[in-house]
């Protein structure tokens, strides 16, 4: 008798079966309708050359294609470019500014913290739509007035290939790190004083601090603002979409930017889910790498 | 002692030092804020073709002559913020409320396929956005036959992974045993999630709530993709059309991409606590 109550409290205890899924009821179905049916989805899409009303088959076709078009390697290429440009320059910038908040008092470190989330928060249409007029190819341009300083005559700056893709990594460094610097700074708050401490008895300078202490521990910190920035990189189109529409001369035609083309200009569906497969297999590959070299001391 | 050394021998030292660092901090926040600056000041001048003026980084006269242009656009420019409101705050409360309630019951319940399950949630993060945007279109667009509806904005964003993680990293620091106390005092979980473990939770649910509502009314492209007329469309879409329609109209383009940012500015400065205490929560290891 008293174990078989004991029994039936410990199950009460630990099984909550039926308000368990009741609980993720509503998150399941979302998933399964809205992530998970359309990623199956995605690999018949793309073996298909989709029409509204009964595709074909067409086997392999779509890869076969994307592999021989010269736009996609172009678009690969000006995605690895955009990436390698932007991702360890936003990462090293924000190391920096985060080192250099630190010594400061918590409100100074919260007004510099605001004022550089602020770009997070404005809409990303309403900034492409600044930089587009900062950008302004005329001489009055404030892009060009700033340059011309520096003795630089007034450039076309998104109208021409030499530039574009230049102008998207200078927007890219001067509007996304906020998140990054205040990550770091939560990384750097976290490291106890005593290390410090014992390395100013063994008489450390600064730049051995910097060395010895701080980059090692931040190292966890350093690797998830890669992988996930090189993961967000590799999709950006929205920029590139809004302010060049990928040109000219398809200078800035990321591979994300390639896939909605195929897919809702020229209605092409499977060729864009293959292509999107492709480059999730890319991704993959990559996040992979970059865990496999960096992450080997690093638990997650 | 910390990082840095501050036994200067004079006190000049330490205070040039910190005027050096916080000069270069001030000119690199100067360069962040500029387009921000540069796209509400502009807001102000007159609505006259780029060609007949000049830009000026200095505030000027106040007029509010581009916002009264940008609004007479069309007749559907109010519509285009009270859409944009209707499907943030729907988006928000729907991911408050499912993505607490699942991430409390993957954090502190216990049921058969629950660790697969929040693998497999876990797993799919890792796909681009891409993948699933082509099958969703059809999904929504051709299947349902939805398109141009407030359904088919608010529905794929109903309840994300990335909410349901947080809240699950969030809930692991609950002690369990206050809900065990509850359990056998005979405590249903309906009643548990209400008056126990929502009452602890109010912090990651405002960060929830404010960064969804955030991501919401910025999103672009779903909304630019499943409307096709002008009083279904957010801001964002607006903004984007107001622009290919007016490409010369400099100050009225700027008042426009204020109204489409300023709502957030005033979100963020008022939640600010909350905001920067969200990028941090799926950030560091819990």
């Amino acid at each position: 008798m008293n174990q078989t109550l004991t029994k039936r409290k410990k199950l009460r205890l630990e099984s909550d079966s039926g308000w368990g899924y009741a609980f993720i009821a509503v998150a399941l179905i979302a998933f399964c309708l809205f992530t998970a049916y359309p990623v199956i989805n995605a690999f018949i899409i793309s073996l298909q050359e989709y029409r509204p009303l009964g595709s074909n088959y067409v086997g392999l076709e779509n890869f076969k294609e994307t592999f021989t078009d010269n736009l996609f390697w172009k678009s690969l290429k000006n995605t690895l470019v955009y990436t390698l440009l932007t991702v360890p320059m936003n990462i090293f910038l924000s190391f920096l500014i985060a080192i250099l908040i630190i010594p400061f008092k918590k409100r100074t470190q919260t007004v510099f913290k605001a004022i550089y989330y602020l770009p997070a928060v404005a809409s990303g249409v309403a900034l492409a739509v600044v930089w587009l007029w900062i950008f302004d190819p005329l001489k009055s341009g404030i892009f060009n007035q700033l340059v011309s300083i520096f003795g630089i005559s007034n450039q076309n700056w998104l109208g021409a290939s030499a530039t574009a893709m230049f102008s998207l990594v200078l927007m890219s460094w001067l509007s996304s790190h906020g998140t990054a610097i205040i990550i770091y700074l939560a990384a750097l708050l976290g490291i106890d004083n005593s290390y410090y401490e014992a390395a100013d008895i063994d008489g450390a300078n600064f730049f051995q601090k910097l060395w010895y202490i701080v980059i090692p521990f931040l190292k966890p910190t350093t690797l998830f603002l890669l992988v996930t920035g090189v993961i967000g990189s590799f999709q950006v189109f929205q920029n590139a979409y809004l302010m060049t529409g990928g040109g000219p001369d398809h200078a800035t035609t990321m591979v994300g930017l390639l896939i909605f083309n195929n897919a809702f200009t020229y209605f092409e569906f499977g060729k864009a889910a293959a292509q999107s497969l492709i480059l999730a297999a890319i991704i993959a590959v990559i996040s992979f790498i970059q865990f496999k070299f960096l992450g080997n001391d690093v638990e997650y | 002692m910390a990082l840095y050394n501050n036994n200067f021998k004079s006190r000049w030292a330490l205070l040039l030092r910190n005027g050096l660092i916080i000069a270069f901090l001030v000119l690199f926040a100067l360069a962040t804020i500029f387009p921000i600056y540069f796209m509400i000041i502009s807001s102000f001048g007159d609505p006259v073709e780029a060609g007949a003026m000049s830009y000026s980084i200095l505030p000027g006269k106040i007029s509010f002559e581009s916002y009264k242009f940008f609004f007479n656009f069309n007749q559907y420019t109010y519509d285009w913020l009270l859409n944009s409101l209707i499907v943030a705050a729907c988006i928000t409360v729907s991911n408050v409320l499912f993505a607490t309630l699942a991430g409390y019951s993957f954090a502190k319940m216990n049921f058969k396929g629950k660790n697969v399950l929040f693998a497999i949630l876990l797993g799919s993060m890792m796909i681009p956005g891409q993948v699933t945007q082509v099958p969703l279109y059809i999904l929504m667009v051709n299947v349902f036959e939805l398109q141009n509806t407030y359904t088919a904005l608010i529905m794929p964003s109903l309840v994300t992974v990335y909410n349901i993680f947080l809240v699950k990293q969030f809930m692991s620091s609950i002690p369990k045993e206050v809900i065990e106390a509850a359990k056998i005092e005979g405590c249903s979980q309906p009643k548990i999630f209400w008056y126990i473990i929502m009452p602890l939770s109010k912090t990651v649910m405002a960060v929830l709530a404010i960064l969804t509502f955030m991501a919401a009314w910025n999103d672009f492209f779903w909304p630019f993709l499943v409307t096709n007329t002008m009083d279904m469309q957010t801001i964002q879409v607006g903004l984007k059309n107001f622009r290919f329609a007016n490409t010369t109209y400099f100050a009225p383009m700027m008042a426009g991409a204020t109204i489409s940012a300023v709502p957030m500015f005033v979100l963020f400065f008022s939640l600010q606590k909350y905001f920067l205490e969200g990028v941090t929560v799926g950030a560091v290891k819990g």
